[in-house]
């Protein structure tokens, strides 16, 4: 152990010419900042010398907020998080506590879960897609494709939870409601209508001349610098790491599903593109086994309390595969109904670690892109 | 996948003068984790990260918990001549536990992530109190994931890592003081008040008024 440690830093660029360097604040108000983000870029001419993110424009200190409420009443402020995906955070939340308390969820529960959570998967993924496109260029048109699509899932949002965007729907150790008549009637006919959608986008987007140009080969980050920076989702796996949480935690039900890990090659912009669409691919294959599969049952533990829910002391680390990476809830109970300790393991957060590497050198631009590609949620980010 | 005990056993084994101890955790989940004294965190995360066998390459979260000091009664039995008989009288004893943050890794390995379900392991550190001796060694160097994550541990918990390569705020501004995430914060009657010009010649004012030029 005399050797010296391999660090991850980010590497320093000297700047061409006289070295003057021109100082841009990127943000807060850029509409490419997905809400209220700011880069501070040292450009010099085009070039980006130094890129220093700059968070907080939107915090208000979530887990200060978990710790003086209630367990149960921090559920509906997890859809807060990533407002795009709020029942993978109810669902990672949910998990959490039922590890921290030793709930079971029944199967009907779970298969509930796998089937919002997919549904969610693939409308974060197309939108993702669409605002990626959005950013390069393509008003419109792409991205109203998505919401279209994305339109029908929280028609189903809202059919099952009363909510479109803030479904509050899981329960430690079950669901809140029993699915309503003919839901899943709805789900499979949306399902059977996604591969169509997922051709038509392929056909507008994956072959056009301009995406390649600017997303192949661009933003690159490698293997082993993903793995060490903590990079998660579909950004890990467009750098060809397989580590996909359905896969390696098995959590809920996911071994009893078919369905293959897609990963890139070479971890730009265009695999980060790519996985996303195979990834929604694969989402299509869980949710048509899972609707033809859905057991009958009860929806909630019936171990479980709303009222009076006090875990014993200790704590619990629980995380799934949100569509942006890995969403992990760390819970430290000390017996009383609040946690002691609540603490969210942001996925957009960690996954713009490496936001400063992937851009450095590159043209202001492509910064754009390569941000874009990150997919991020501010509510989740600065919490 | 190795147990928390095998994983202590295997640190011993390889750096014999580490202080680690392993901390019990009580929930159904029984997620166990390993105290580390800090001046030798950094050559144990080293070893967790460059052992072969446990190849935890991954640092998935880090994060801070506030433990204020605690005022702890002790009932002490203390043998006392009461009327010149020895009895045993039971005394309350008033002592305050000092208190400390403390600041937690879950560490996972990407490299065997087909071992089946994966279970954290966990790294603990304590600072020795929560005023003035509240420095940590930085895990960056080994995970650049702690990177974003050991910033807001020092933004709102108010934990200094050394060997951090850019330890500023995160996510409050730079300006501001407090570590609001500390178990014991107020909030300041109005975030945004910064003394400004205006202040100055207000003061000027009453000066003068005090001095009846006005």
């Amino acid at each position: 152990m005399s050797t010296a440690i391999k660090s991850y830093l980010p590497p320093v660029i000297e700047p061409d010419g006289d070295g003057s360097l021109l100082e841009v604040a990127m943000g807060p108000h850029h509409p490419s900042t997905h809400g209220v983000f700011r880069m501070d870029v040292a450009l010099d001419g085009e070039r980006v010398i130094r890129l220093k993110p700059v968070f907080g424009y939107l915090h208000r200190n979530h887990e200060k907020i978990g710790e003086k409420s209630s367990y149960l009443a921090s559920m509906p402020y997890t859809d807060r998080l990533d407002y795009f995906c709020s029942l993978t955070n109810n669902w990672a939340y949910a998990l959490a506590v039922e590890k921290l308390a030793g709930l079971e969820v029944p199967e009907r529960a779970q298969y509930i879960r796998v089937i919002t959570a997919e549904l969610t998967r693939i409308q974060n993924h197309a939108s993702s897609i669409g605002f990626l496109m959005q950013e390069m260029g393509a008003s419109g048109t792409p991205l109203m494709y998505a919401f279209r699509e994305r339109e029908k899932i929280l028609d189903l949002f809202e059919e099952l939870t009363g909510s479109r965007m803030m479904c509050n729907y899981m329960r430690f150790g079950g669901c809140r409601v029993e699915l309503p008549k003919g839901w899943l009637e709805g789900v499979a006919k949306v399902v059977a209508g996604l591969p169509g959608f997922i051709d038509e986008v392929e056909a507008l987007l994956s072959g056009n001349e301009i995406l390649m140009a600017r997303t192949q080969g661009m933003g690159v980050l490698p293997a082993e610098l993903a793995v060490n920076a903590g990079v998660t989702g579909p950004m890990l796996r467009a750098s060809g790491v397989n580590y996909d949480l359905r896969k390696v935690d098995h959590y809920g039900i996911y071994d009893r599903f078919k369905f293959r890990v897609p990963l890139g090659d070479h971890g730009d912009i265009f695999d980060r593109y790519m996985i996303r669409i195979l990834e929604m691919r694969e989402s299509v294959r869980i949710l048509e086994q899972a609707v033809k599969d859905i057991p009958a049952g009860p929806i909630m533990d019936p171990k479980s309390k709303i009222r009076g829910f006090r875990p014993k002391p200790g704590e619990a680390y629980g995380r799934i595969e949100a569509p942006k990476g890995e969403l992990g809830f760390y819970l430290i109970s000390d017996g009383s109904p609040n946690p002691y300790r609540y603490r969210v393991r942001p996925p957009s957060l960690i996954n713009l670690t490496v936001l400063e590497d992937m851009s450095l050198g590159h043209n202001v631009a492509d910064v754009i892109l390569i941000f874009g590609s990150v997919d991020i949620v501010l509510g989740e980010v600065d919490r | 996948m190795k147990t928390t005990e095998e994983i202590l056993v295997r640190i011993k084994a390889a750096l014999p003068a580490a202080q680690v101890e392993l901390v019990l955790n009580p929930s159904p989940c029984a997620q166990h984790s390993l105290r580390v004294a800090p001046a030798s965190a950094f050559a144990v995360a080293r070893f967790l990260r460059e052992d072969a066998e446990l190849a935890l390459d991954y640092c998935s979260n880090v994060t801070g918990v506030d433990w204020p000091g605690k005022e702890v009664t002790d009932k002490v039995k203390t043998t006392k001549i009461v009327d010149g008989v020895e009895t045993v009288v039971e005394e309350a004893v008033k002592r305050v536990e000092p208190g400390c943050l403390e600041v937690v890794y879950h560490l996972f390995s990407m490299k065997h992530s087909k071992d089946g379900a994966q279970v954290p392991v966990i790294l603990r550190m304590k600072t020795e109190n929560r005023s003035d001796r509240v420095e940590l060694p930085s895990l960056t160097p080994v995970w650049r994931s702690a990177d974003f994550q050991e910033r807001e541990v020092f933004d709102l918990f108010g934990v200094v890592f050394k060997g951090h390569h850019d330890l500023r705020r995160l996510l409050m501004w730079d300006e501001f003081e407090d570590h609001p995430m500390r178990r014991d914060y107020v909030d300041p009657d109005d975030f945004e008040y910064e003394p400004t010009p205006h202040d100055e010649v207000l003061k000027r004012a009453q000066q003068h008024a005090a001095e009846g030029c006005l």
